[in-house]
């Protein structure tokens, strides 16, 4: 066993656990959709990314690129939830709710992929 | 090694992976903190804690140690320990990044990795024909320097960091691309241009001839357009190089010793030879003839076995002084090191007409020389030179011929490279009698001066010769040589140079007669001052200019003025003639 890949394998899983359980939930709904597990699913999937820098094979990559994706979504994710809460005033508006979580889903689906790229590299070298 | 595929923003990063992972962690912990520690109201009641937006906020300009204060409220006492918490944490995370960053730039592995990346860059940038020159020393200088004096863009190769730092210092007009690494790695050889579209010639003239057979090798596979040239210095080298088809070998002891005994046999050849092969700047030497007598070498390495057996196939008695016991010269073999005089006496050097020093070692050399000059003054002394930086040395000693083997070999290469129809008109020289190239020497001074010429080829094409083909092409033998080597300015003076060399369907024509007219496709070697070359080319490449050397009148530029011309020269005949410019 190698603590490396176990690390690695570690924050992607745990990624897209946190980014899924953040969106799962109805969609417009604020009571469904906790901030902390936005919170979260940043940080983690930031240190993902990081953990991604210089691997220079094919698969490496696209890691990378569905890193980005993700990342690029869950904060366009954070920023549409901090303009909803302190600039447009009022609170969250369902509306936005529901632009925060899609956002959020569309960052699932990167890591997903990113779980199979996993999954996929490691099937390919049983050892 | 630097992969292909490595970029200067991928090694930073890989590098940089820690600090950014700490440097996120401290953030999200510190956010967190804050995200969760109540605040408190103007009026001292409990409130709620901030949110992730001003959190965010307060630990960015925290952390960077801007510190605009306690905003948006006055922190209640939990977040005030809490925010120390986070200053330390930040500034020994950014303090590591910092750390980091600077350390990997300072790196020697980094700088190299970056030296070599823009090496690759450039070299892949290049967009005219350029030279590869692998191995900087004496020879690899003379090289470059010669390149760069004719305006070629050339690459260098070196193992030593100190040479590519040389060279970087030199005075040259456009800078060498040169890199520290090992020229027998093909991946090397890729980055520095073999395989480049560009790559016109290869040089391999380091000092190991593995290495030399190396670069061939590679140059030879993966660059078939380019030019090879390698210098060897050893039989099975040069064997291996034959048999992968490479034929541009230069091994400069053979060469020596075959200028030798041209000098011996035809002294007026070999100083032909010697003053159309010289550097720029020299000048054509007095005749010099190493005498038919008794001959005495010292040093039986490779360059003393190359003029023993050449001096021997001339039926000149040779006797060898060489230290080593080993020594397995046919003939008569003194034991013992040239420096000492009753060695030299030994092997007879006052009854010696020549003497050649051949060992490796410069100082010996002199030394032996200057020990046999005392015992007999009349000797014809050929002396090696292995170092041009004892220069100085040998040029205080005066000896009658000196040896250098980078010299000979830059020489060759350069003859080879830039004008390949050069080394045709050589071996021409070579078959010859004394008195021809006397001849050849007397013609040439008269046009050019004392002075090394410059030495050019032309192929009459489009390319090189747009004038004069249309006029071929309408009208066969409509152009002579002899229009070439007028004066554009006057025509009744005749250019400094004098053609060489004509190449029409593979047969050659040496000092072609100038009443020779021309045909598309021929190739002509000419040798002249620097200026007439410039001069020659505008001939070549203005229709305008080659009416006037052929006929003496300015023909009118402009569509208008060409009419008018005609229209008068039908009615009023000839309307100026021999007026001159």
């Amino acid at each position: 066993m190698n603590l490396e890949k176990v690390v690695f394998g570690f924050f992607i899983v745990f990624a897209a656990t946190l980014n899924f359980g953040f969106v799962i939930g109805e969609i417009d709904n604020p009571e469904h959709h906790m901030v902390y597990e936005l919170f979260a699913a940043i940080v983690v999937n930031l240190i993902a990314t990081i953990l991604k820098f210089g691997d220079r094979t094919q698969v490496g990559a696209l890691h990378l690129a569905t890193s980005l994706v993700a990342d690029l979504q869950l904060i366009a994710a954070a920023m549409v939830w901090a303009y909803a809460n302190h600039l447009a005033g009022g609170g969250i508006t369902p509306l936005q709710m529901a632009s925060v979580v899609s956002l959020a889903a569309g960052a699932l689906l990167a890591n997903a992929v990113s779980v199979i790229l996993l999954i996929g590299e490691t099937l390919m070298l049983r050892r | 090694m630097i992969g292909p595929g490595h970029t200067i923003p991928f090694l930073i990063l890989r590098r940089m992976r820690a600090p950014l992972i700490a440097l996120v962690l401290i953030y999200a912990v510190s956010i967190l903190g804050l995200v969760f520690i109540p605040g408190v109201g103007a009026d001292g009641a409990p409130a709620p804690p901030m949110g992730f937006f001003h959190a965010l906020y307060f630990v960015s300009y925290t952390a960077t140690t801007i510190g605009f204060g306690e905003i948006p409220f006055a922190f209640s006492e939990a977040q005030r320990l809490w925010t120390i918490v986070i200053i330390y944490l930040a500034v020994v995370g950014w303090t590591y990044t910092v750390v980091t960053l600077l350390a990997l730039i300072q790196d020697r592995g980094f700088q190299d990795a970056l030296r070599a990346i823009r090496f690759r860059e450039k070299v892949r940038e290049l967009r005219e024909p350029f030279y590869l020159v692998c191995g900087c020393g004496d020879t690899g200088m003379q090289i470059l320097t010669a390149l760069d004096r004719l305006d070629r863009p050339a690459v260098a190769l070196d193992l030593q960091e100190g040479r590519v730092h040389e060279l970087e210092l030199m005075d040259f007009r456009r800078d060498v691309l040169a890199l520290a690494a090992d020229a027998r790695s093909p991946a090397v050889l890729q980055q520095a241009g073999i395989g480049h579209p560009q790559c016109r010639g290869v040089i391999a003239v380091t000092n190991d001839d593995q290495a030399n057979l190396a670069v061939a090798m590679t140059a030879h596979l993966l660059s078939p357009q380019a030019r090879v040239l390698a210098r060897t210095a050893t039989v099975r080298v040069t064997e291996n190089l034959v048999s992968i088809g490479i034929e541009q070998i230069i091994n400069p002891f053979e060469r020596f010793a075959d200028y030798l005994v041209l000098a011996m046999r035809e002294p007026g050849c070999y100083r032909l030879i010697d003053w159309l092969i010289g550097v720029p700047g020299t000048r054509l030497k007095q005749e010099q003839t190493p005498p038919r007598g008794d001959w005495v070498i010292c040093g039986h390495g490779r360059f003393g076995r190359a003029i023993e057996s050449r001096l021997r196939e001339e039926k000149v008695s040779v006797r060898v002084v060489e230290p080593r016991t080993d020594a397995t010269g046919k003939g008569e073999v003194t034991v013992g090191a040239g420096t000492e005089r009753e060695i030299l006496e030994g092997a007879g050097i006052h009854l010696a007409a020549g003497l050649v020093a051949a060992t490796v070692d410069d100082v010996a050399n002199l030394a032996i020389a200057v020990t046999a000059r005392e015992v007999n003054p009349d000797l014809f002394v050929v002396i090696r030179q292995n170092s041009a930086a004892n220069q100085v040395l040998f040029d205080a000693f005066d000896a009658d011929l000196v040896m250098q083997p980078s010299e000979i070999i830059a020489r060759a290469c350069l003859a080879q490279l830039t004008t390949p129809l050069l080394m045709r008109f050589l071996q021409h020289v070579k078959r010859q009698r004394d008195h021809w190239a006397d001849n050849v020497i007397l013609r040439l001074r008269e046009r050019v001066g004392e002075a090394t010429p410059h030495i050019w080829d032309v192929r009459v094409d489009v390319a090189e010769a747009e004038a004069v083909v249309p006029w071929l092409r309408s009208q066969p033998a409509s152009v002579r040589l002899a229009d070439l080597l007028h004066d554009p300015r006057q025509r009744r003076e005749s250019l400094q140079c004098e053609a060489l060399l004509l190449l029409r369907a593979g047969k050659e024509t040496v000092l072609p007669a100038h009443e020779t007219t021309l045909a598309e496709g021929d190739q002509l070697l000419f040798a002249g001052a620097t200026g007439a070359r410039r001069l020659q080319r505008m001939i070549l490449q203005d229709a305008n200019v080659l009416s006037y050397v052929q006929t003496g009148r300015d023909v009118p530029g402009g569509w208008v003025w060409q009419r008018r011309g005609r229209g008068r020269a039908r009615g009023g005949g000839a309307t100026t003639s021999g007026s001159g410019a």
